[in-house]
């Protein structure tokens, strides 16, 4: 400041908003804790007020897929850590190093396999399930667990394309301004495995 | 701030690092399609969403006509609308069926594609951005989406009119199991019904995505100096609505999912076993309709203060700009606000008094809701505490905010009798309830869209509403009002039924005079928003051109040009140094000083 004559009405634009895609993915990430809360107490409040409710065994290959999205969730935060240090912080005109980055795109293009994985162990899930006669009317359990891991899964879906959208990004502009992208991926994935943990927890004590 | 004043290039050259754009800033765009129907630009998707509330509380307005129509006159033919429904309308006369279709229509379409998404999508959409002082909102194309979504969800809904057996005959409310067991619930049931559920939830979808926009901007592209304390009112209005709309629309939303698959799938959420509808038993067990009752008004109180408190904040802004005073107790009134937002998250119950609850529930929903009634009357108070001893401009934006105190409190003082469980008892199914929500929801807050349009219009494309015309407007709006629902709680008191098509051949025969009194008040009424519509569109060409700030106000839209620029600040971004609430004082370009004014604040 320090001026004699009268503060400044404006000020040059702002290059960009690196909070801005944090704060959405955590509106994000309250909207949909929001409506799974909606189907859990959907879930407790049908099964209380019906005598129709079907116990049954889950599919063995749940395990398996809730250790794969938790070893994702892992790999991504070791992406995200290998990840240009203060990138924004620095000149422009310092060489981002060739090694951090492409070991951050190594750990994505992991992160993008296992999520992939952990979609197709969710079909084996379902069709396990099938092929013992639950479907999705058969009984108010199977109908909860179909809405419950089909919605995680298009949920996860859309984190999906959004680690390919910072892969993208990160071949073509090299690194510099995908930190909030990156950060912003990160949050909504390991959100994906506190709900699918949650989901899990939820399914062994009522169904 | 030690460097010299940069040239507007430097500003404008995000491009200057080597990066890429950031999503936030979209150069102008180029072609009609990009400009005027798929454009990110939010001042675009506001006027998009004002005119899609348009074409919505037209169509919302009609069928309340021929609802009126049928209700005073019920052997009357309405000419031509036997083509719409050959069923539904043999010979122009409505059938009792078709006047459930066409007040489920009326309702969805009012509440939903009228009351939301004006005052909070097409005004918010407008005006929030430019007032925190960004260049747009903080994800456009999400908001862009959130535009098409909901044009998307109107046109699903509408198309229903032109299904076989047409639209749904439900309610607005949808209730479970005649909305969730299909054809043998009666017509409009079957592919009706299925459209009025998939609609819903494509517009949760699209309400979700655009609540997610305001808070992100309000939160992150708040410009220098922009704090949460200086925020405008109806920004904190528009913040508060979106974090409630987020909360009730993404459990709308399952509920939606649900009762598609009740009614496609074959599940049994919502219907119970051994149910039979027209002689048949219903192939489904288990289920519960108070699950519905109880996921819809978790949304559908909430949704009553998401059409009501941008309202407020508009109010709010233009009262003390009108007045040249400023708003009595601010930090009150947002405190107000906030109660408000969050009480209503308890009171959902009072909607479910004769669903059968137990009496101790019903007093635990009915204590919140008559507690929720303090931050409204301190609000109230506020207001004309600010108006009170001023030298009021009466224009038509501060008429229309005097109108929104008058039907707000006389919608307001019936909810008391209706918060407790004894009287709503009585009153619930009746004419009473009608009266009740269409003066504190329908008409307060569609008074303070046309504040907001008689306030905002200039920004909006350059000219002037015409003043004369907007007056007639007003006040033969506010009789029209009050003619047509304040005889409706005399109805009620009397015991007049509700969702009845007619009452000629019963014990409310006698109550036909008073409600042929309500319809033409209402074909009155209607006729006399063709004064609005030509106001609005003449004015468009032919008003005269609008300065850059009119009504002398103080937010940053008012120091920008009419209409804004493309990026609302010509590449720089305004930097912020006073609240919205500086009136009544020795400014330099008048008695009030503008939040981007660097002046120290003179002694008031």
């Amino acid at each position: 400041m320090g001026m004699s004559n009268l503060p400044l009405r404006s000020t040059p634009r702002p290059a960009a908003h690196p909070t801005a895609p944090s704060t959405g993915v955590w509106v994000g990430v309250a909207t949909i804790s929001m409506s799974f809360a909606a189907y859990t107490s959907a879930l407790v409040v049908r099964q209380g007020m019906g005598t129709d409710w079907l116990h049954f065994q889950l599919p063995a290959i749940l395990y398996v897929n809730t250790i794969i999205l938790l070893a994702s969730s892992v790999s991504l935060e070791l992406a995200r850590r290998n990840h240009a240090p203060a990138g924004r912080a620095q000149a422009p005109d310092i060489v981002v190093l060739p090694g951090p980055a492409s070991r951050t795109a190594s750990w994505l293009s992991v992160t993008l396999l296992l999520g992939v994985l952990f979609l197709a162990g969710q079909i084996v899930a379902w069709r396990q399930l099938a092929s013992q006669g639950l479907f999705l009317a058969t009984n108010p359990s199977s109908a909860f667990f179909y809405i419950l891991t089909a919605l995680h899964a298009l949920h996860l879906l859309g984190g999906l394309g959004g680690l390919l959208y910072v892969q993208r990004r990160l071949r073509r502009s090299g690194a510099l301004d995908v930190g909030p992208a990156l950060s912003a991926a990160t949050l909504y994935w390991h959100f994906m495995a506190v709900l699918w943990v949650f989901i899990m927890l939820l399914l062994l004590v009522r169904l | 701030m030690s460097e010299a004043v940069p040239s507007p290039e430097a500003g404008a050259s995000h491009a200057s690092h080597g990066a890429t754009p950031p999503a936030t800033h979209h150069g102008p765009p180029l072609g009609f399609w990009r400009t005027h129907v798929f454009s990110l630009d939010h001042k675009v998707i506001g006027r998009q969403y004002l005119d899609l509330a348009l074409v919505a509380v037209t169509t919302g307005m009609v069928l309340s006509w021929l609802m009126r129509i049928h209700l005073a006159f019920p052997t009357v033919s309405v000419p031509g609308l036997q083509h719409l429904s050959p069923n539904g309308a043999a010979n122009g006369v409505i059938s009792p069926e078709y006047y459930l279709s066409l007040m489920t229509m009326h309702g969805t379409i009012m509440v939903f594609f009228v009351l939301t998404t004006a005052p909070f999508a097409g005004f918010g959409n407008f005006v929030l951005p430019i007032q925190v002082g960004a260049e747009d909102m903080a994800f456009p194309r999400f908001n862009m989406m959130s535009f098409w979504v909901t044009a998307l969800a109107f046109l699903v809904l509408v198309a229903s009119f032109f299904v076989a057996d047409g639209p749904a005959i439900s309610g607005w409310t949808a209730y479970a199991p005649l909305s969730a067991v299909g054809k043998d619930a009666g017509p409009g049931q079957e592919l009706g019904q299925t459209l009025w559920a998939v609609s819903i939830a494509i517009f949760c979808v699209g309400q979700l995505l655009g609540s997610l926009n305001f808070i992100a901007t309000t939160l992150d592209l708040r410009t220098k100096g922009m704090t949460l304390a200086r925020l405008p009112y109806v920004t904190w209005a528009w913040f508060i609505t979106s974090v409630i709309g987020l909360i009730a629309f993404s459990v709308l939303l399952p509920a939606c999912i649900l009762l598609i698959l009740d009614r496609t799938a074959g599940t049994s959420f919502f219907i119970p076993g051994g149910l039979v509808i027209s002689d048949r038993l219903q192939p489904h067990s288990g289920g519960s309709p108070m699950l519905w009752q109880h996921l819809f008004w978790f949304f559908g109180h909430p949704e009553v203060y998401i059409a009501i408190l941008p309202g407020l904040g508009i109010v709010s802004t233009i009262l003390p700009a009108m007045a040249r005073k400023p708003l009595l107790g601010p930090r009150i009134f947002i405190g107000c606000m906030v109660a408000i937002g969050f009480l209503s998250y308890m009171v959902w119950g009072h909607h479910m008094f004769l669903s059968g609850m137990n009496p101790l529930s019903a007093t635990l929903f009915s204590v919140p809701t008559l507690i929720i009634t303090i931050p409204a009357t301190i609000t109230t108070l506020l207001w004309i505490g600010t108006v009170y001893g001023s030298r009021l401009r009466l224009t038509t934006a501060s008429l229309f905010c005097l109108g929104f105190l008058s039907v707000f409190v006389t919608g307001g003082l019936s909810g008391f009798f209706l918060a407790q469980p004894s009287i709503d008892t009585y009153l619930h199914g009746t004419y009473f309830v009608v009266g009740h929500f269409h003066f504190v929801m329908g008409v307060a807050s569609m008074f303070g869209i046309f504040a907001g349009t008689y306030f905002w219009f200039p920004k909006m494309y350059g000219r002037m509403l015409n003043e004369t015309i907007g007056k007639w407007h007003f006040w033969l709006t506010f009789i029209g009002v009050y003619c047509i629902f304040m005889p409706m709680h005399w109805l009620g008191l009397a015991g007049n039924v509700r969702r009845y098509s007619a009452f000629t051949d019963d014990y409310m025969k006698g109550m036909l005079p008073l409600h042929r009194f309500i319809t033409i008040g209402a074909l009155a009424t209607g006729a006399v928003q063709l004064l609005f519509f030509f106001n609005i569109f003449w004015s468009r060409r032919r008003g005269a051109l609008a300065p850059d700030n009119p009504w002398e106000a103080t937010s940053l839209e008012w120091t920008v040009p009419s209409p804004p620029p493309h990026d609302n600040f010509g590449g720089r971004h305004p930097v912020v140094y006073h609240g919205p609430n500086e009136y009544g004082m020795a400014g330099p370009t008048g008695d009030y000083v503008m939040q981007d004014s660097p002046e120290p604040l003179p002694v008031r």
